[in-house]
């Protein structure tokens, strides 16, 4: 029993220190000066366009990488195909990749000596330093979440109920919408929480990409980068609060995700259910 | 050709959804990494090799990967203790700890970072209390750790856990019966049963650790040769608009990392060759 | 080692598990705890190992209070159902292993462990694969395994949950006699779970009959199939027929009556005035019987007997035929 009490207090302590503590010191530093102090970081002009960019990148990044996620996961988990774990092993690809190299990559081809920079030029687009670049560079370390969730779910599932669907007559999309979508549909809100929180919070690969142009092509954690580069400590926590908060509330989403929906959660959980 | 390709099947939507994933995964991923290879071969090997062995840059390699090495060892240890203890007792909190778990994948780097450094300063809460034992922590190597030790234990719990869930009971109360004690059946029976699940979860949270940006950067101080860890020098390069010495960099990087992917993949593939019983 | 088990009761939150258990065992015992799944019979078997703990009562082991000892002092030998085999060693060094974890001062040198674990391997007759990992082998193997795993500590008592449970019906049988050959070469006391009567009847010495968490009957095999004490144990112990309503010499209106298929007796003519007419429905042959189903002329009650192939020759009945049934071997219980 002691020996039970010891690692009990043991885990807790190493949990308070790594994770409780930098949680309450954002809420903590935030509030240092009083609530109005806090308000008006938040509400500053910077500050809301930092906001209304995140919003923006994440309403197109979702969509985009969920039908991605549904196709991907459509066409890994019902079909056999020659080269099907070496497409898994590519989806995982952005967990592997520093999210440096992320944005780096995307700078070297859309930036300003980059190798598609001569045709932008032309069109007089601008993808690097503006708005598009954050969006693509979001859905580069974003687009494995959803794919992820579904993958192993609907392998699973198997194809068992759509071939029962189809035998009856039903038409591909019928068979689709109301035969795969309800099996899936905890798991693809599952993914899509996942990818929108790394969306709204993804800091390095948007950090190379942005330009740090405020107003413009800051989004909140940039805007954080900021403030606390030029010493507005408090401002800085203020704007962090608002995506911790956003963090909060991603994992009591999750829990009550895992609880409906019970699945063992496992980083690999694609590798494991590699060999259908 | 179809057919050697492809078990054929009555689902409709084979070609469509893989077509769509090919192209996409071509245009967000394949492309622009081919392009990042192609860029630093660019520099023909000469310069390459000068680039990636520069003094500051090895220091980078040797910063990033000791600690990273460090903190993915800690979180091995610690994140076995969280796993065993969530999975195996009960206490009051532990549904609420439970999720606090995945706080890392959920909060964003530069909120961590920030959040961090205000810990571990020398007026932060934590700060105040090394500081009295002579223990700096931000803008040191240490400060890097403990960032890395953030990020990478969800890693090992959430790898971890599953393992010790599906532990078979029985085969405890048989050490039991034939007159070992706890500690006995822990090394002996339990833990070579969960020791691939450990590896990887190690790993993982090393390949993290080493990409790892945003929630380092504002604890380090980022100075040169000492505290400056490698995907900084990538910002640093481009901002100096040197785009071929930060393409170099980062295809060692990558280099780096695929190689920890191939020994992930490799545990788990010998692993399952020993594998369940059942 | 003797053991006296005194009214021993166990509840998981509401449901009573087990309920004021008395039995005694004696050195070198075979007994066989024999029930329906939730009998209880797995959960009594464990807390004689001291795997659970009761709620109230005692097991006293040699004359001693072990109510409260840990399973390492019971000195049990425990072979679990689907084995628990430590899938990461070999044979040979699941077998050592309860030699190797002892203290310093208790433990046998290499040598001797050796000897020990390729003796056991002799015994069980798998000393060729002493090399092999539990996932190489069968079954049936692998069972055998357990077994000489538990008896290397030298148990003063074993202990087998359903040990044969998960195997083929012929390694079952195979199994079945080697338990028992294995009992009389080493005495060791042993208390086997089975929901199987045919195993209990055949590999025990004494049968504790339980069901709903408290003990039916014990009793030698014999004892339990020929007088089964009430209806419970009279139809879990074999096939039956049963009759409902009124019976000669019978006190209470409501009685059920028993018998055996075996204990019917089928003649052509009636040998005696309750002798009860029945026309043949169906004729099967079982292995080694002759399973014969009769109804009586309203078709009211249903009737199954069996005989040996040689008899059903000799009488020689056919389907259609009208027979009298003999019911003198009928056993009457009084419903509550």
């Amino acid at each position: 029993m002691k020996g039970k009490v010891l690692l009990i207090s043991i885990s807790l302590l190493f949990i308070a220190l790594f994770l409780l503590f930098p949680l309450l010191v954002v809420f903590s530093e935030a509030l240092k000066q009083g609530i109005d102090v806090y308000i008006a970081a938040i509400t500053e002009p910077d500050a809301l366009a930092a906001i209304r960019l995140t919003l923006i990148t994440s309403l197109f990044v979702i969509p985009i990488n969920t039908l991605f996620g549904l196709m991907a996961a459509w066409a890994i988990a019902k079909f056999n195909f020659w080269g099907k774990s070496f497409l898994i092993s590519l989806i995982d690809l952005p967990f592997a990749i520093s999210p440096v190299i992320s944005g780096l990559i995307f700078v070297l081809l859309f930036g300003s000596a980059g190798f598609l920079a001569p045709l932008l030029d032309d069109l007089h687009i601008k993808i690097v330093f503006a708005v598009p670049g954050i969006i693509l560079a979001t859905l580069f370390v974003t687009f494995p979440f959803v794919a992820r969730e579904l993958i192993p779910l609907m392998q699973s599932q198997g194809t068992a109920e759509e071939e029962a669907a189809l035998s009856l007559g039903a038409s591909g999309w019928k068979t689709f919408i109301k035969v795969t979508l309800p099996n899936i549909k905890w798991g693809l809100l599952y993914g899509v929480i996942l990818c929108n929180a790394r969306a709204m919070g993804e800091f390095g690969a948007v950090s190379v990409v942005s330009g740090h142009i405020r107003g413009l092509t800051n989004t909140l954690p940039l805007h954080v980068e900021i403030l606390y580069n030029e010493y507005s400590f408090v401002a800085a926590f203020a704007v962090a609060s608002l995506l911790t908060l956003l963090a909060i509330i991603t994992l009591i989403l999750k829990s009550l995700m895992e609880l409906r929906f019970d699945r063992h959660r496992s980083e690999n959980q694609i590798k494991e259910g590699e060999s259908v | 050709m179809r057919n050697r390709f492809a078990k054929p099947s009555i689902l409709p939507g084979f070609g469509l959804s893989l077509g769509y994933t090919l192209v996409y995964l071509s245009l967000i991923v394949l492309i622009p990494l081919a392009l990042l290879f192609l860029k630093a071969s660019n520099m023909g090997w000469q310069q390459f090799w000068e680039t990636v062995t520069a003094p500051r840059i090895l220091a980078s390699y040797k910063i990033s990967f000791l600690t990273s090495f460090l903190a993915a060892g800690i979180n091995a240890v610690f994140g076995l203790m969280v796993a065993w203890v969530f999975t195996r007792y009960s206490f009051p909190g532990k549904r609420i700890l439970d999720g606090l778990i995945d706080l890392p994948f959920a909060l964003p780097t530069a909120v961590a970072g920030i959040s961090l450094t205000a810990l571990y300063a020398s007026n932060g809460w934590i700060g105040k209390y090394l500081d009295a034992f002579g223990i700096k922590a931000a803008f040191t190597p240490f400060g890097i750790t403990i960032a890395l030790i953030f990020i990478g234990l969800p890693f090992v719990v959430r790898t971890v856990q599953p393992v010790i869930q599906d532990l078979e009971k029985e085969t405890e109360e048989a050490a039991a019966t034939l007159g070992a004690s706890k500690v006995q059946t822990f090394l002996s029976v339990i833990l070579p049963q969960i020791l691939p699940a450990m590896l990887t979860g190690f790993s993982l949270a090393f390949a993290r650790a080493l990409g790892e940006y945003g929630s380092v950067v504002f604890i380090s101080g980022n100075m040169p040769m000492k505290t400056e860890i490698a995907p900084l020098l990538i910002m640093t390069k481009l901002e100096q608009f040197d785009y071929d010495g930060a393409a170099a960099i980062a295809v060692v990087m990558l280099i780096v990392s695929f190689l920890i992917l191939l020994l992930i993949n490799f545990i788990q593939w010998r692993t399952g060759i020993r594998g369940s019983m059942r | 080692m003797s053991m006296k088990i005194t009214d021993l009761s166990m509840s998981y939150g509401k449901a009573k598990i087990i309920q004021d258990i008395n039995l005694e065992i004696a050195e070198g015992e075979l007994v066989a705890l024999l029930g329906p799944s939730g009998s209880g019979k797995t959960t009594l078997l464990r807390l004689i190992a001291g795997l659970e703990t009761p709620d109230s009562g005692n097991i006293m082991i040699d004359g001693l209070d072990a109510t409260k000892w840990s399973v390492g002092k019971r000195k049990v030998g425990f072979v679990f159902q689907h084995y628990a085999l430590f899938k990461h060693m070999t044979i040979f060094d699941n077998i050592a292993f309860g030699l190797r974890v002892r203290p310093k001062k208790l433990r046998p040198p290499k040598e001797a462990i050796e000897q020990k674990v390729m003796e056991l391997l002799q015994l069980v007759q798998l000393d060729e694969l002493a090399s092999r990992y539990p996932a190489q082998l069968s079954g049936g193997q692998r069972q055998r395994v357990a077994l000489a795993r538990a008896l290397a500590v030298e148990p003063k008592i074993l202990l087998l949950d359903e040990p044969f449970g998960a195997l083929d019906a012929k390694v079952r049988q195979e199994l079945r006699k080697w338990l028992r050959r294995l009992h009389e070469h080493l005495h060791v006391t042993s208390i086997f779970v089975t929901h199987d009567q045919e195993e209990a009847l055949e590999v025990a010495d004494k049968v504790v009959v339980m069901n709903h968490g408290r003990i039916e009957q014990i009793g030698s095999p014999i004892e339990v199939y020929n007088h089964p004490v009430n209806q419970f144990v009279f139809s879990f112990l074999g096939r039956v027929n049963l009759f409902r309503g009124r019976f000669q010499h019978a006190d209470s209106a409501s009685s059920v009556g028993y018998i055996r298929p075996h204990d019917v007796m089928l003649s052509h003519e009636p040998r005696n005035e309750s002798d009860m007419k029945v026309i043949i429905k169906h004729i099967t042959q079982v292995g080694p019987l002759v399973r014969l189903e009769a109804e009586d002329a309203e078709a009211k009650n249903a009737i199954e007997v069996e005989m040996s192939i040689q008899q059903f020759k000799e009488l020689n009945f056919s389907v259609g035929e009208t027979v009298f049934a003999n019911l003198e071997h009928i056993k009457v219980f009084q419903n509550a």
